[in-house]
């Protein structure tokens, strides 16, 4: 064991901090993936307790937790798990394609905790009568997959997964499937087009909600790695005790991953709703401040595709209700921060090259737009800048994203924040996201952009 | 190059058998035609595409949407350098440019040793370790560029032996013994199973049939 507040070497990044610890628990232990490490520290115990009860009050108890999707959206699992009509087969399929810039949480959970995982799907099949789950694991993450791989075999072969769990007539398989390289495979329609081995592509919502029409056509739920990694510590522990954690709108904890210019990145497991960004940041048991004394600049709330905040917003608490209406979203947990020293205009353009590069190119206005996005930014960079070019740029967000884009305010010039989520032209919001850091960059740091556009040169009359 | 050896035919259905409709394995199977040559060569696809019963268009159509899919030979080992916002904020980009000056290579290039291909990649999910890099999908974290040279030193000395070759991915591989298998059926045949049924609340006593 590693004293507390401490990085834990073996698990690159994490910060075992003073909080409650709910899906980190075993992280401290060097053997933390293994079975016998598992077992040793009260694993398949939240299996055998839902095994012993009915499906539905499985479910029930997931809904009473007020259990918040980890994936991005914010979503309700014990409602969205509601929404599954009666219809058989039905399918669970877990998003581990965990590849929004800025997000590094589910790869822990996988690497160093698999166990916990599995057995936190074993539980949602349970409760949601079915049984057949598919494990969609990034394709970059080797060491994820074998870890994986290998829990299953001990798992299998101990009678926690498979035929007669635990002895009882419940049967339950659980496959590992891997991706190969694309960000929007996590979009969880695009995850059940790859899943049936195409390419993938989102669908359009409505008609192919995944609780109706989902993997082959029949209804699907698909999950986060964190959302079902906080099952088995709830089924041991009861919703009620889950909710004395966090706050009321979202109770439990939120692994957040902070990096970019502050003294001590990581990644952190804390209570929903309670600290702030301030806290994060500066706080001694987290973050201890910006590098080397500097001044913050901006940071991103929620991953990539997340509006930025601001001073302004630093004593926003890490809650999704707060972080909505302040023009942002939590999303999946990442957060990235950007000191007086950081270059704005590259790391704008950086970000919406992401989005020019994972468009799927389905829709005309994400695969067009965001290429023009791009080409229009890097000319700025290069200095070959029109004077149009920052209206022309919020022109082509307009086509991917109408009307105002929420923003965050900032009081010094009495800008009033837009609220989360903007509108889109698209079929899956990859689109709208790569108009959120230009419309935050712009909007707040429009000179820098405007100190690179060269002024327009009136050429003489050269007779 | 070639279609798949006679081991990996049997993985292969090993591998298939395990989803509801065959195709569903369509990317696993890549990924082993990949491992089995370093790149997915033309006519392992055109296996693949017997196995899963489908055409090969469709194979070649998923193949190309995703990156790790090599339809060529790349180096034995492959770079990916992060240069999304995390790591261009802690120095990704200088140690993009590093390796390509170091190796003498731009991004999808093989070296002139048929030892590395670069590539400049989107966020590989170890943000509070930036700047980052994968070799053949496996971690080095916090990299300088004295790190990187004595990454690359110690591939040439064959110091690396944790790293297997382009093309394998994990190197534990799910099985699931016959007798303990749940079982998997197509859509169409797959319906309710028993466990379920037999564990719904007692029906109401009061209530109709
Ligand atoms: C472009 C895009 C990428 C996404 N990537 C991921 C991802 O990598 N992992 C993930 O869990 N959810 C991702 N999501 C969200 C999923 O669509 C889905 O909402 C989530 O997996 C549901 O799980 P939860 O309810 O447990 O959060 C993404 C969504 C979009 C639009
Ligand atoms: S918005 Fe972009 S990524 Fe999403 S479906 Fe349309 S083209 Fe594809």
């Amino acid at each position: 064991m590693v004293s507390t507040n401490e990085y834990v070497p073996h698990a690159a990044g994490y910060v075992d901090n003073k909080g409650p610890k709910i899906v980190t628990s075993r992280f401290p232990h060097e053997d933390s993936h293994t079975l016998v490490r598992a077992l040793a520290t009260g694993g398949y115990d939240g299996l055998k307790d839902a095994i012993r009860r009915t499906p539905a009050d499985v479910a029930g108890e997931v809904k009473n937790a007020v259990l918040l999707g980890r994936g991005g959206a914010g979503f309700p699992a014990g409602i969205k798990w509601g929404f599954m009509p009666p219809v058989w087969p039905r399918y669970l399929v877990v998003n581990g394609d965990e590849s929004e810039p800025g997000t590094y949480k589910d790869r822990l959970l996988m690497e160093r905790d698999p166990h916990q995982l599995i057995e936190g799907c074993v539980i949602a099949c349970y409760a949601l009568g079915l049984n057949q789950c598919f494990l969609y694991v990034r394709g970059e993450m080797a060491v994820a997959q074998e870890r994986i791989a290998q829990a299953l075999n001990d798992a299998y072969a101990a009678g926690y997964v498979g035929k007669n769990i635990l002895g009882t007539d419940v049967s339950i398989d659980v496959v590992l499937h891997w991706g190969a390289g694309a960000y929007i495979v996590g979009e969880e329609t695009a995850l059940i087009e790859s899943l049936e081995g195409n390419r993938g592509m989102p669908r359009l919502k409505p008609p192919f909600f995944p609780a109706a029409k989902g993997l082959y056509m029949k209804p699907t739920i698909v999950n986060n790695v964190e959302t079902l990694a906080n099952l088995p510590w709830l089924m041991v522990n009861g919703a009620d005790k889950f909710k004395t954690y966090g706050s009321e709108k979202s109770p439990g904890t939120r692994m957040l991953a902070i990096s970019g210019h502050v003294n001590r990145p990581g990644v952190y497991e804390v209570e929903q709703g309670v600290v702030t960004f301030r806290d994060l940041f500066y706080g001694e048991q987290y973050c201890q401040g910006i590098k080397d004394g500097n001044e913050l600049k901006a940071f991103v709330p929620g991953g990539g595709s997340a509006p930025w905040f601001f001073e302004d917003q630093l004593d926003v608490p890490i809650e999704a209700s707060e972080v909505g209406p302040q023009g942002s979203m939590l999303g999946s947990g990442a957060i990235m921060v950007m000191d007086e020293t950081t270059d704005i205009v590259k790391a704008c353009l950086r970000l919406v090259r992401f989005y020019a590069r994972e468009s799927c190119g389905k829709c005309t206005p994400c695969r067009e737009g965001t290429a023009w996005e791009e080409k229009v930014l890097q000319r700025i960079l290069d200095g070959h800048g029109r004077p149009e070019d920052l209206d022309l740029l919020l022109e082509i967000g307009q086509s991917i994203s109408p009307g105002v884009y929420p923003v965050a305010g900032f009081k010094g010039e009495d800008l009033d924040p837009v609220p989360f989520p903007p509108k889109q032209t698209t079929i899956c919001p990859l689109g709208p996201s790569s108009v959120a850091p230009i419309t935050s960059a712009v909007r707040r740091f429009r000179s820098e952009f405007e100190a690179l556009i060269p002024e327009t040169v009136v050429l003489e009359n050269l007779s | 190059m070639s279609r798949l050896n006679t081991a990996n035919e049997t993985l292969a259905k090993e591998i298939i058998a395990r989803y509801p409709r065959p195709k569903s394995a369509l990317i696993p199977l890549l990924h082993l035609a990949q491992e089995q040559d370093g790149y997915v060569a033309d006519d392992a696809m055109l296996h693949l595409a017997e196995l899963v019963g489908v055409e090969p268009a469709e194979v070649l159509g998923t193949c190309t949407f995703y990156e790790m899919f090599k339809r060529e030979p790349v180096g034995k080992y492959i770079l990916n350098i992060c240069t999304n916002l995390s790591c261009q904020l802690t120095g990704g980009e200088e140690l993009l440019h590093h390796a390509e000056k170091t190796l003498g290579i731009r991004p999808g290039d093989i070296s002139d040793d048929g030892l590395f291909t670069i590539e400049d990649v989107e966020c590989i999910a170890a943000c509070t370790e930036a700047p980052c890099m994968q070799v053949n999908y496996r971690y080095e974290y916090r990299l300088s560029t004295d790190d990187f040279d004595q990454v690359i030193s110690d591939i040439r000395a064959g110091k690396r032996k944790d790293l297997p070759e382009h093309g394998t991915l994990g190197l534990v591989r799910q099985h699931i013994p016959a007798d303990r298998l749940a079982g998997i059926e197509s859509p169409e045949e797959a319906g309710t199973p028993d466990w379920f049924a037999s564990r719904q609340p007692a029906p109401d006593e009061s209530g109709k049939a």
